[in-house]
């Protein structure tokens, strides 16, 4: 099973902007100076073997969507988040027009940061693609469809030429999606929120976002643990530091690096990748969050090692 | 929870008898921790020099203590952590909630001076 990750940033894009830039590049030159960087081979290995991975990309700005490929020919992704512009421009141009593809989307919930590409979705607009939407959410069709509606947005949702279907799931049961194994949880945010668990080939990834967790509430912190048991990758919202989340921000429908561990460390899940990253944070700030994430699995493990990643607008795991 | 109260001219300590805070136990320590808050005339020192690990749960029992002395306007501090319970405070944020002091009478020097003499005599 491979993941793609297409928009990882919570609540809003978060462009890295012409002051972000110009702070990489100085950096990069100062750090280049008298190492007679003379071809473009030498600045990538430069880049790769010098620069940190705040110094030299960016962890990008798109909202969530992430797209699970289980080997079919159909197209799985998790959430219509600013992302899926992205992906829907890669999968025009790998198929390019009159060959109709069939995309699955599994939506999280509603809330605009991950229903917000949609009107963007280029598939939508070609005749022949099928463009089935699956949620827990009640609510999903008519959030999809007042999104498409004037004064917000000049295409009517009447007028896309694909055929697009609105799937119910009922959280706990089991559905085959897309040649995958599909249950869904319900979890802790505002207006409603659902993780689900991908199953396919004997891997296992979850992808939950937009979720509170309560460390003081055992019984569920063990229900999720149990959501997450021996998962191959987990896809969690990191939002928050922890001390934020049980205070300022407690009850604002997010989560942190510290109770994922925690979680992931109960579940015995093999992978954990931070996602729904603060929009605030700067590349710099995110992968300092890595590293000590990192850190905090290793001063605090009892079983096998679990991998953190940190998820960034391009980044691909193989599991 | 077994916890030591040593009250001072000014400032009360407790010292948590425990190597270890999680969701066993987390719940036994907030209650340890609000009654210590009652306790306290204004200053609350936990000697934090017993614990090798607290877990998110433990973690949110002291904000809970540090909400309810606040409005009490009592000040709880925290001191003598070890080097991985420190580590996870980094981590978690929570040393932007609390001052860590390295020691408990470096805790009362700078919060309660004038308790620093009795404390050096026990």
């Amino acid at each position: 099973m491979q993941i793609r990750f297409w928009g990882t940033r919570g609540s809003l894009p978060a462009p890295l902007g012409r002051q972000g830039v110009r702070r990489k590049l100085v950096n990069a030159l100062v750090k280049a100076a008298g190492k007679g960087l003379d071809t473009p081979e030498k600045a990538d290995r430069f880049c790769d073997e010098e620069l940190t991975f705040a110094e030299s990309s960016t962890f990008g700005g798109n909202t969530s969507c992430v797209q699970i490929d289980t080997g079919g020919s159909d197209y799985l992704l998790c959430d219509l988040g600013s992302g899926v512009r992205e992906f829907s421009l890669s999968a025009v141009a790998r198929h390019g027009p009159g060959q109709p593809q069939t995309y699955h989307v599994l939506l999280s919930h509603v809330h605009w940061d991950h229903i917000m590409g949609f009107p963007f979705f280029v598939p939508a607009f070609i005749p022949g693609n099928r463009i089935c939407l699956y949620s827990c959410h009640p609510h999903l069709e008519s959030a999809i469809r007042n999104q498409n509606h004037a004064p917000c947005f000049p295409v009517e949702f009447e007028a896309l030429a694909a055929k697009i279907e609105f799937h119910h799931l009922e959280p706990g049961r089991a559905y085959d999606i897309c040649g995958a194994t599909v249950v869904g949880a319900d979890q802790l945010h505002s207006n409603e929120s659902f993780g689900y668990r991908i199953e396919s080939g004997g891997k296992a990834v979850v992808y939950t976002t937009d979720s509170e967790h309560k460390p003081e509430d055992a019984e569920s912190m063990r229900r999720v643990a149990d959501f997450f048991r021996d998962a191959d990758l987990v896809i969690f919202d990191a939002m928050y530091s922890l001390a934020d989340s049980i205070s300022m921000k407690e009850d604002w429908g997010h989560s942190s690096n510290v109770i994922g561990v925690e979680l992931c460390q109960m579940a015995e899940a093999k992978s954990l990748c931070l996602f729904h990253h603060e929009p605030i944070n700067s590349d710099e700030e995110i992968e300092r969050i890595l590293h000590e994430t990192r850190r905090f699995e290793e001063i605090t493990r009892s079983g096998a090692p679990l991998a953190v990643h940190a998820a960034f607008d391009g980044l691909v795991l193989e599991i | 929870m077994t916890y030591e109260k040593t009250a001072l001219e000014g400032a009360l300590i407790v010292t948590p008898r425990v190597d270890r805070v999680d969701m066993t136990n987390a719940d036994a320590f907030k209650e340890a921790l609000l009654e210590a808050v009652g306790l306290a005339s204004t200053v609350l020192v936990v000697d934090m020099s017993h614990l090798d690990y607290i877990s998110s749960a433990g973690l949110r029992s002291l904000m809970i203590a540090h909400k309810a002395a606040k409005s009490d306007q009592k000040t709880l501090s925290l001191a003598a952590l070890r080097p991985l319970t420190t580590e996870i405070f980094t981590i978690s944020r929570f040393n932007l909630v609390f001052t860590l002091y390295g020691g408990v009478r470096e805790a009362l020097t700078a919060l309660a001076p004038d308790s620093v003499a009795q404390f050096d005599g026990l």
